[in-house]
């Protein structure tokens, strides 16, 4: 893989380098949407994740990267072999996997390994790009414009957290929990209702307009392929910070503290919008905390949630199609209604 | 003229001293001499090793980025990657045919490999990744109706069918990679360039060694933003062209003729608006005030981006005020935008923006041949079914052992040991979707008798179709006629607050040129048709025409027309909706829809639901 360019390099942006912390920080949230202008830098944040992400631990010579400590959520494999003794383990990369928009539904899913099928006659399963997110990251550029039948796949597997394989004559059922991030233009198509609510978070970037951020950004981009490793080894340092504060923010996230007030203004700020079901009030919960976490902060307060509403909530709203003010525009107000400054 | 043509010249140069970097060429104009010309001079300035390859318009994704060489696994008995024309292309050029009708996914497939320079290949069951560091060029064969004259509201019916099919032109995410934009009318010279082609290869050499100050960076920054240029990966891609440009030049930074250079060949094709009165005050900062309002308004600024909302408080203030370069560079980059731009911005604008948003949905039919690949099923090949031949591979694959210990049937040939036993059970075959988008055009009659009457009512029916068309997916296009032309108001777009909002600015008043209306509608239902795609056409008039194609009133003579118009309609077998915004059903509506064989709905009696049904049974559904 070609060296990726430094998260912490990123200027500006701030939201989208936010709701991606955030998703690293607690990957239950379900993944972040970047919609939004050309050449403001959403596939680069997103192939910057994988340098930042803290190393976990995973059983050796899983296909599945299994979690060692979950034995809950082992693969069958790893549960039969957790029978005989305790499970070895190492600790390795996460995993932040491409989903190319050419992708073949059989690539995707997994499918009987012709290989082996051919010259041995076995009928074994060759894991797809499901399973070697498992644990890690999924990331669809241009997310609206993949194939209908590949999104019903995701659809269904970011919901169920499960691959199931039928097909070629096997019957073979793995774990695919990952984290779905997606990118793209809205120029360029709309996005299915149904994946849009698989993602957790959305963040809409628009191009930066004033003179000195833009000249930032391309300073930072042109140096960075004049010389890519002088130029990480300068972020090297900012890198590993943001990487220690996510790794704090993960032990802390457990102890921190939901005051039932807060609770309460996010529902309320829900109703207020008519978000439909109790997936946006779980999510701003969670990514509130979250982000209190990475703060350092003991509870979550209305601050934490006024940063957070927008993502969290402005690809819930029941569309009006014809309502020229945006959704962000409607979270926006609604948060100023709710929470006077 | 000749500095246009030089500039194509100097352009096939700049962009063989570093393909990958400056992303390729957008060349907009008709295979031809000057075509052959300029792709000569780039092949002899290439690196001689470079591939240079070219990309059919029907290239199979597989082909694209690599997959399973099928002859060559047949033969080994084990899966054999083949590399893809990205791949193979590493380093040198990519020649794309017909940019302007190139599938949304192959065009972000370009995309990927340009920002990445690898090609990521995850199909029939291979996952690899490959160098692609690839430059593009884009042959746009695209109708060019920009020249000053053509565009849609200049003529009479006429005029608006060429400006139909005018909205041709590669996606814009891939048009945002490319550095250069040539328009090849301009010609081609290369008797001015003081380059030979040792100074490329040197240029090729020295390039990784060439500094670029702040100050050049700084100005260049700043032009893109007076020219409404906001994309970065323009300001980025101006940068690099900069620094070949002060290659070629055999110096060891980029100087203001570089940048000058830069700014007229990347920044000035993007320009979304011309920075006013700079004449007037040369000793002002070189970014503009308030983009002129008659020009560009900000809603329609931006041809590539979502309509950014550029704050004219903050941009004057914040440009460094030593800055003598960022004129020089303005200025060479306003000296490089047609005169005829000003005038060309606003409908030019309107028509690149979203024009060509083509994403997935729409009637779908299936299919055997063609399409986007929409699963695998069993069963026999035939004629309108493709063999797979991997699925079926993988079908045979699990009972090789027990076929080959199976005892040979009589009649049959004893099979040859390491032979792949393939049954007709194990037959799949591919299916395929063919995409049937479906695309309304609304043509909505704003003349004073229509306006006087109903045309508040005729938006809200419109409205309410244009709802029901978000929830199919169509695209949508409007056409409007009032006074003595018919102009195309929205081109087919999915963005319906684009549609929303072109039909609530829509002014009424004056005569009826019906004939040129429907011409136009039938124009552009032609050019919707041409790329794959089912018209609907939904008619809002009171059918009384008074003024002819020719622009003169005259009702009888505006009448027939109207009558010529609709039967040309009804030879095209055109799905049409007429819907009669007079005050009570007139004969007249009724004798036009009967001549173009539309459906007829008169408005007093139509209700949400009667339109919606009416517009449903014209949409073939996906069988």
């Amino acid at each position: 893989m070609a060296l990726a360019f430094p998260f912490s390099a990123i200027a500006g942006q701030d939201e989208m380098k936010r709701a991606i912390v955030i998703a690293a920080v607690d990957p239950g949230i379900g993944g972040v949407l970047v919609f939004g202008d050309r050449g403001t830098g959403k596939s680069t944040a997103v192939r910057a994740l994988a340098a930042l992400l803290p190393p976990m631990r995973m059983v050796d010579d899983c296909r599945y990267r299994c979690d060692p400590a979950n034995t809950a959520r082992l693969c069958d494999e790893c549960q039969a072999r957790l029978q005989t003794g305790p499970l070895p383990a190492h600790m390795g990369p996460v995993a932040v996997v491409d989903l190319p928009l050419g992708a073949s539904e059989d690539r995707v899913v997994g499918a009987l390994d012709l290989e082996r099928a051919l010259s041995r006659g076995e009928k074994a399963f060759e894991p797809g790009l499901l399973a070697r997110a498992n644990r890690g990251f999924l990331y669809v550029d241009e997310v609206n414009l993949l194939e209908d039948h590949i999104v019903d796949l995701l659809i269904d597997v970011a919901a169920s957290g499960e691959n199931v394989v039928e097909r070629d004559g096997l019957s073979i059922r793995h774990p695919a929990r990952f984290v779905l991030v997606g990118s793209g233009n809205p120029e360029e198509g709309e996005l299915r209702p149904q994946l849009l609510d698989r993602f957790g978070l959305s963040v809409e970037v628009k191009t930066p307009m004033d003179l000195p951020t833009r000249i930032d950004i391309v300073r930072r981009r042109d140096a960075f392929e004049r010389d890519p490793e002088a130029f990480i080894a300068l972020y090297a340092e900012q890198d590993a910070a943001l990487r220690a504060g996510i790794l704090a923010a993960r032990a802390r996230i457990g102890a921190v503290d939901v005051p039932d007030a807060v609770l309460e203004q996010a529902s309320q700020l829900c109703i207020n919008l008519g978000t439909d079901g109790l997936r946006a009030e779980l999510t701003l919960m969670r990514a509130a905390r979250a982000l209190a976490a990475f703060e350092g902060a003991g509870t979550v307060t209305q601050a934490h949630l006024r940063q957070i509403a927008a993502p969290s909530l402005r690809h819930r709203l029941r569309r009006n199609v014809l309502d020229d003010a945006g959704s962000t525009t409607r979270v926006d107000r609604a948060v100023a209604e709710l929470f006077p400054a | 003229m000749s500095q246009a043509a030089a500039d194509n010249a100097l352009v096939a140069l700049l962009f063989a001293v570093d393909p990958a970097g400056l992303g390729g060429v957008a060349l907009r104009g008709r295979p031809g001499p000057v075509r052959d010309a300029f792709l000569a001079l780039l092949r002899a300035c290439l690196d001689p090793a470079a591939p240079v390859r070219r990309m059919p318009l029907n290239i199979a994704e597989g082909r694209l980025v690599g997959g399973l060489d099928i002859a060559a696994t047949l033969r080994a008995g084990r899966p054999i990657a083949e590399r893809g024309l990205l791949a193979q292309t590493d380093g040198g050029v990519v020649l794309v045919a017909m940019a302007e009708r190139l599938p949304a996914t192959i065009a972000a497939q370009l995309c990927a490999t340009l920002d990445t320079g690898t090609v990521l290949t995850a199909r029939d069951g291979i996952v690899s990744q490959s160098p692609a560091r690839i430059g593009v060029v884009a042959l746009d064969e695209g109708e060019d109706n920009t020249e000053p004259g053509a565009d849609s509201g200049a003529g009479a019916g006429a005029g608006a069918g060429a400006g139909a099919g005018g909205d041709e032109r590669p996606s814009p995410a891939l048009l945002d990679r490319l550095a250069f934009r040539l328009n090849l009318s301009a010609g081609f010279d290369d008797d001015a360039l003081e380059y030979d082609l040792d100074a490329v290869t040197q240029a090729r050499t020295r390039l990784a060694d060439i500094t670029a100050d702040d100050a050049t960076l700084a100005a260049l920054s700043a032009t893109a933003l007076a020219l409404g240029v906001w994309s970065l990966r323009a300001t980025l891609l101006a940068l690099r062209v900069a620094r070949a440009a002060a290659a070629l030049a055999g110096r060891s930074a980029v100087a203001p003729p570089d940048a000058a250079i830069a700014a007229r060949l990347v920044l000035a094709p993007r320009a979304t608006r011309v920075p006013a009165a700079e004449e007037a005050t040369p000793e002002q900062s070189p970014a503009p005030d308030d983009p002129p309002p008659d020009e560009a308004p900000p809603d329609e600024a931006a041809p590539n981006d979502q309509t950014p909302e550029p704050e004219a408080g903050d941009e004057p203030d914040d440009l460094p005020p030593e800055f003598p370069m960022g004129e020089i560079i303005l200025s060479a980059a306003i000296s490089a935008i047609p005169s005829g731009l000003l005038a060309l911005l606003k409908t030019d604008l309107a028509r690149s923006a979203g024009a060509r948003s083509q994403g997935k949905s729409g009637a779908l039919k299936k299919s055997g041949k063609r399409g986007r690949p929409a699963g695998i099923r069993r069963g026999a090949p035939g004629p309108n079914a493709r063999l797979n031949l991997v699925e079926t591979l993988r079908a045979a694959a699990p009972w090789q052992r027990l076929r080959a210990s199976e005892a040979p049937q009589a009649g049959t040939q004893a099979p040859t040991k390491g032979c792949i036993q393939v049954r007709f059970d194990d037959f799949h075959v591919s299916r395929f979707r063919e995409r049937t988008e479906t695309t309304t055009i609304f043509a909505v009659d704003a003349s004073g008798s229509a306006a006087a009457t109903r045309l508040a009512e005729a938006k809200g029916a419109v409205e309410l179709l244009l709802a029901e068309c978000y929830i199919r997916r169509d695209t949508v296009a409007v056409v409007s006629f009032r006074g003595t032309t018919a102009e195309i108001l929205l081109p087919p777009t999915r963005s319906l607050v684009r549609a929303k909002r072109s039909l609530s600015g829509l002014p009424g008043g004056g005569g009826t040129p019906l004939a040129a209306g429907l011409d136009a509608a039938e124009a552009l239902a032609a050019s919707v048709q041409r790329r794959g795609g089912t018209p609907v056409i939904v008619v809002l008039t009171d059918g009384k025409s008074n003024v002819g194609r020719n622009g003169l009133g005259g009702r009888a003579i505006a009448e027939a027309e109207a009558l010529q118009s609709a039967a040309a309609i009804r030879r095209q077998n055109r799905a049409v909706l007429l819907v009669d915004t007079s005050t009570r059903p007139s004969p007249l509506a009724q004798a036009l829809a009967a001549s173009m064989s539309a459906r007829y709905l008169p408005l007093p009696y139509v209700d949400a639901v009667r339109l919606t049904q009416a517009v449903q049974s014209l949409t073939p559904k996906s069988r």
